[in-house]
């Protein structure tokens, strides 16, 4: 299968903003997945929500709100673009934070899956053995729920690959910059004579995916047998 | 000096617990399960809040909930070695050993890897991990995990209850080891009798979130409340001699007990050295006059101190033997009979085949 100048950029991009996203969301999902299981305080629940929000809310919805936030003229994007001249709309690192939004409860859920696995007796001995809390999550915590962190990252960075109708609201359709493979592939169905094209990126899109989840499968296996259980 | 003074309520259940024990020594917190035994060492940890409690060891003040002190249990250095052995399940044996060594606060190393690998025999262990070992050995790891933090006190809770009996007779005689080599206080939560019988220098006896009697187990061995707890058939004072002699072709030794002596049954002791034995008050006959031409080799002289009702036709016995004590347990009818009274001159029997010596080489005992 022979790939167009263009598919190839659109597979470029794609693996270039799931990565982005998945490396920028990692460790604020290890933190609310921490909080929301081993947290006590009082607006849990509404935390809980909020970062499950995306799952069930339109994508396009989503997209339309980091818009406000974040375009130029935003709260947020004004900011970032007076004072860091950081352009976050219709960037590629646009297309990555709204990835990155839509992928996160994927993250939250399988961390969080992980860390109520995590005996918190085990905590507790090693901090009769003199760990101060840092310590014992940097030791023992993650290493223990690690399985979940990989295996949580990779679903996020396979979803990553696909996000459509929020990259799409927030980024536009810009060729070279936020046009990833299933926005290339939604030109490629509205051109005339796009059948072809079409066919090659679903290919793309069906082929990444399922490497994606078989190796979420993988490491995690893996990854279980490294803590020995 | 470990001073224990805790209070606890929680739902249905008020733990109310005050207690000192001698440093260095083990002391028993023996009771039935649910007594509150194991809260209580969680609140001497740290780990667990009391509604009230103080807790000084040598000196230090460790919590003090009027004073608003409570020392994070990291930085108590204190030992924990939980009933489930607790061990990293990511990390070899060696590894677990090396992680409360790595982080002691103890000014200098008293207890050295190599002293542990060897007193506990984890050398064919090091490059383990926990899932590859055996209950006994899980167990042996995770006590010389504890001992390598360089604790100034070790707690234990219960290390024995989740082995089997094979698993338990393993790991007894490390303790013991233990005990006899290192000079860490211990308090050592157990339900189990022997155990407190084979290990403790002092004994906490709790119910129901009380303590009911503390000090030495010959002293506690004889308070009443102690059958409804082990059982009327376990009931016996626990005696402590020095070995007169040694009769190593049939594993018994003599022991000086009160103003006699006692044969037991001992495996590998000598001369001078303490041993304790427990006296079932159900195998102590008493007779009223010297007795001849019996099998039992063990007689002791003395005089009742006290008849007390026991079950419904038996009576408990206390006999003073010249400084030691010892309980029979004997049918109503008999004290009837043979005219038993406070102040009757009595001789007891003991089988030597019914008694099991523990030998202790640390003093305190």
């Amino acid at each position: 299968m022979h790939l167009t100048p263009a598919e190839l950029d659109a597979l470029r991009l794609s693996l270039s903003v799931a990565a982005r996203s998945v490396l920028f969301s990692l460790p604020f999902a290890v933190l609310i997945a921490w909080l929301l299981t081993r947290g006590r305080f009082a607006g849990r629940w509404l935390l809980d929500a909020l970062v499950h929000l995306p799952l069930v809310l339109p994508p396009v919805a989503v997209g339309y709100v980091l818009l406000l936030v974040f375009g130029n003229n935003g709260p947020v994007g004004g900011w970032l673009n007076r004072n860091l001249g950081i352009h976050v709309a219709f960037s590629t690192a646009g297309a990555a934070l709204a990835t990155a939004v839509m992928a996160f409860p994927l993250m939250v859920r399988s961390i969080r899956l992980a860390l109520e696995n995590v005996d918190p007796g085990l905590e507790a001995a090693a901090r009769t053995l003199g760990a101060k809390p840092m310590d014992r999550f940097l030791t023992i915590t993650l290493p223990l729920m690690w399985p979940g962190v990989i295996a949580g990252a990779v679903t996020a960075f396979a979803a990553g690959l696909g996000e459509f109708g929020a990259v799409i609201t927030f980024v536009s359709n810009i060729p070279g910059i936020t046009r990833t493979i299933p926005l290339a592939l939604y030109t490629a169905i509205q051109s005339p004579g796009g059948d072809d094209q079409a066919l090659r990126l679903a290919a793309m899109s069906f082929v990444l995916g399922l490497i994606g989840l078989l190796l979420a499968e993988m490491l995690a296996r893996r990854a279980r047998h490294l803590v020995g259980r | 000096m470990l001073k224990v003074r805790v209070a606890k309520q929680r739902d249905g259940f008020a733990l109310d617990a005050r207690f000192d024990a001698p440093t260095p020594g083990v002391v028993a917190l023996f009771g039935r399960s649910g007594c509150g035994k194991t809260t209580a060492i969680n609140i001497i940890s740290g780990l667990l809040a009391a509604d009230s409690a103080y807790i000084e060891l040598d000196g230090q003040v460790l919590t003090d909930t009027a004073a608003g002190i409570s020392v994070p249990p990291e930085q108590r250095r204190i030992g924990y070695v939980f009933q489930d052995d607790r061990l990293f399940p990511h990390m070899s044996v060696l590894r677990n050993l090396q992680y409360g060594l790595k982080r002691t606060r103890a000014p200098r190393l008293s207890i050295t890897f190599d002293q542990i690998v060897a007193l506990l025999g984890l050398e064919h262990l090091l490059q383990r991990q926990p899932y590859q070992l055996s209950g006994g050995e899980r167990q042996r790891a995770s006590l010389g995990r504890a001992l390598l933090s360089q604790p100034a006190l070790l707690l234990l809770d219960e290390p024995l209850a989740a082995l089997d009996a094979a698993r338990r007779e393993e790991v007894l005689p490390y303790l013991e080891r233990l005990r006899d080599n290192l000079s860490i206080p211990m308090v050592y939560v157990s339900h189990q009798f022997d155990e407190v019988l084979q290990l403790a220098t002092q004994v906490v006896l709790m119910d129901a979130g009380h303590v009911v009697a503390q000090g030495l187990l010959s002293e506690v061995s004889l308070v009443p409340e102690l059958r409804a707890i082990v059982g009327p058939d376990s009931v016996g004072a626990v005696v402590d001699g020095s070995v007169a002699g040694v009769d190593a072709s049939c594993g018994m030794a003599e022991l000086r007990v009160g103003s006699g002596s006692l044969n037991v049954s001992v495996s590998s002791v000598s001369i001078g050295e303490r041993v304790r034995v427990q006296l079932l008050a159900r195998d102590i006959i008493l007779a009223t006059e010297e007795p001849r031409g019996l099998s039992v080799r063990n007689q002791l002289r003395g005089t009742i101190t006290s008849i007390v009702d026991d079950e419904d036709d038996t009576r408990l016995i206390t006999v003073d033997v010249g400084g030691a004590t010892v309980l029979s347990r004997v049918t109503r009818s008999a004290v009837e009979a043979l005219g038993l009274r406070n102040g009757s001159s009595i001789w007891v029997l003991v089988k030597a085949v019914s008694t099991r010596g523990h030998a202790f080489r640390l003093g305190g005992g």
